[in-house]
């Protein structure tokens, strides 16, 4: 059986490549593919726990799902930022995108 | 043999996934985006989320990536490689991304977790996690989220919409 710190730490680890790629980059979408590494570690913390702590309860399954629907959400809107943000300013570079910048 | 296994699942999804960050080509890491969103799904697989892995499928490569993917198609010079990807402080970036991960993994491999789990989840929890969704413990959580996403959905609409 596969000790419970194990799957802790390859979701930690995602969630800091994640956490690089955010930091990193220039592009606009490569951040939002970085976002979604992070919030599929977060899901492995959430399932991991379900099984090792609480596997009669529903909580985590279904605090799981939440997250899913807010990752889900969360590309939507700002694939549709991102679209909007093209069409006006011509670039998905985030260090050219400073409207709000005094 | 399990942990063989949980061993080689996870080198591939973390390799992939340092791919996805470091890859110049924003089409290339796409495409290992859904090799680590398809890596997660054999973790989750592992942890006996059956469901979560059919859904992580589903929802992730057959929806988030194609949505991606339209995205970079959509934008010029996004699969140019002499672009330059990544931003002064990407060192810095590193370190501190470097730093977290060592903090969590003291933290992690310090604290004392249960060796085993604690029972087996039932043979029908599938049917079990859709009653719990509706019953009055869940509901307000799952509703709220089902606003959540039509909210999301008519904004992203209304955003992207060509004026």
């Amino acid at each position: 059986m596969v000790p419970l710190s194990w799957y802790l730490i390859v979701a930690a680890a995602l969630f800091c490549i994640g956490l690089y790629g955010v930091l990193a980059r220039r592009n606009a979408i490569g951040i939002l593919m970085a976002v979604e590494l992070m919030l599929n570690a977060v899901n492995i913390n959430l399932l991991a726990f379900w099984r090792y702590l609480t596997p009669a309860h529903m909580t985590g399954q279904v605090f799981a799902l939440v997250v899913l629907a807010v990752a889900a959400a969360e590309a939507a809107v700002g694939l549709a930022l991102i679209v909007a943000i093209y069409r006006t300013r011509d670039t998905v570079n985030v260090e050219e995108v400073d409207l709000m910048k005094l | 043999m399990a942990q063989a296994i949980f061993i080689i699942l996870s080198l591939f999804t973390l390799g992939c996934a340092l791919v996805v960050v470091t890859n110049r080509n924003l089409f290339h890491s796409a495409l290992y985006l859904a090799f680590v969103f398809i890596g997660v799904a054999g973790l989750y697989f592992m942890l006996q989320a059956e469901f979560f892995a059919g859904i992580q499928v589903l929802i992730y490569v057959g929806a988030i990536l194609t949505l991606i993917i339209f995205a970079i198609m959509l934008s010029r010079d996004l699969m140019n490689p002499n672009v330059r990807g990544f931003n002064r402080q990407w060192w810095a970036a590193a370190i501190v991304a470097g730093l977290l991960f060592l903090a969590l993994a003291v933290v992690l491999v310090r604290a004392p977790w249960p060796a085993a789990p604690a029972g087996e989840p039932s043979p029908a929890f599938i049917a079990e996690l859709g009653q719990a969704l509706v019953s009055p413990a869940y509901v307000l959580p799952f509703e709220v989220v089902s606003i959540l996403l039509l909210a999301a959905l008519v904004g992203s609409i209304l955003i992207a919409r060509e004026r």
